[in-house]
């Protein structure tokens, strides 16, 4: 036994070694939200194009939907939204968007010019809901299910990589 | 006396440059001064997600102005401080808390520093007392109980006096002996 000891200092090493390289690998800026499988926050907010009508939680009862939090002054939202736009066209499920701390006619233009992905966009000029639903880096995208429970957050633009693996297949099994 | 001139000059603006930044910093946001202390008080204590490093109170961050705001608002509605700060908790998760919560995950955190300084003191403890039990000649001569004793000679001191002068002034000279008794 004695004659190991000298592979200690080796062992305690090689163990602080692999905790330094996984926490390399984490991304500080993905922080975990509480809100996963929780009740998605009450809102009611007026429609982007249309300031007369609007949108709560509960009229999405029953059905899986999938919000898209962005904003017409976010850079990384225009790099993932012709991927929102193609998975659109699917229509796999009703998208939302949750057009944050934007100006109206800013968001409106920005949507004529690269084209609209939702079904349709809350307005959230405030950024409350956005509060409520823990938004801190615009894009962000919310699975909820038919019971309103919030299945999924990904922070971040999406990539072909997260709706193919991640998004694609929860829908699949929320039966939507 | 124009150099004493222009540099009175120069500190005059130092002077209200740094005015100008005092003022900067204490913009009142809100009219009431007691309800603005409290609301930085408990921001002080929560992160701001977006740049991660800050406190909420110090962020200029879009959204750290918002959350001053909100939590302005709950403070006027008459919520305390555990009331906000399970608001943010319920949003953000316990990321927000500069003093994370002492849970089974994050009992690490909080005493992983003190383990491993316990571990490290052990460890140079038992290392240091086995070495007291061991004899001397276990242990190789020392590099400068070597030097003492060479000077302790009295042929080496002698030699040292002699040569000393002679390579001293001549820095780096190559005939220097190499005991290192000529060192200045």
């Amino acid at each position: 036994m004695k004659r190991f000891w000298f592979l200690i200092p080796l062992a305690a090493f090689l163990a602080l070694a692999v905790m330094l390289a996984v926490g390399l690998k984490l991304d500080p800026r993905e922080v975990p939200s509480p809100l996963i499988d929780k009740p998605a926050p009450k809102f009611a907010l007026q429609r982007l194009d249309d300031a007369a009508r609007t949108i709560r939680l509960d009229d999405m009862r029953g059905k899986v939907w999938m919000l898209n939090v962005w904003a017409s002054w976010c850079v990384a939202c225009r790099e993932e939204h012709p991927l929102l736009v193609e998975f659109a066209k699917k229509r796999v499920v009703p998208l939302y968007g949750l057009n944050y701390k934007d100006q109206r006619e800013d968001a409106k233009g920005w949507l004529a010019r690269f084209g609209n992905p939702y079904d349709a966009s809350l307005f959230d000029d405030e950024g409350r809901v956005g509060i409520d639903f823990g938004v801190y880096g615009v894009p962000e995208t919310f699975v909820i299910d038919q019971n309103g429970v919030i299945r999924l957050k990904h922070i971040g633009p999406l990539t072909p990589d997260v709706i193919a693996t991640k998004i694609e297949p929860l829908l699949k099994k929320l039966d939507a | 006396m124009p150099e004493t001139l222009s540099r009175a000059i120069v500190a005059l603006l130092l002077a209200l440059c740094a005015a100008q930044v005092v003022a900067k910093e204490a913009a009142p946001e809100a009219a009431d001064p007691a309800l603005e202390a409290r609301m930085t008080r408990i921001t002080a204590e929560l992160r701001c997600l977006v740049c991660q490093n800050q406190t909420i109170a110090d962020s200029n961050a879009g959204l750290a102005v918002d959350l001053r705001r909100e939590t302005r608002e709950l403070l006027r509605q008459g919520k305390s401080d555990e009331e906000i700060v399970a608001y943010m908790t319920a949003r953000y998760g316990d990321f927000v808390l500069y003093r994370p919560p002492l849970k089974p995950t994050t009992a690490l955190l909080w005493f992983g520093p003190a383990a491993m300084l316990l571990l490290g003191g052990t460890v140079l403890l038992l290392v240091l007392r086995r070495r007291t039990r061991l004899a001397a000649d276990a242990f190789e001569p020392d590099e400068e109980g070597e030097d003492l004793g060479e000077r302790g000679d009295p042929a080496a001191s002698a030699a040292a006096s002699a040569a000393g002068p002679a390579t001293g002034s001549a820095t780096g000279s190559a005939t220097g002996p190499a005991t290192g008794i000529a060192r200045p």
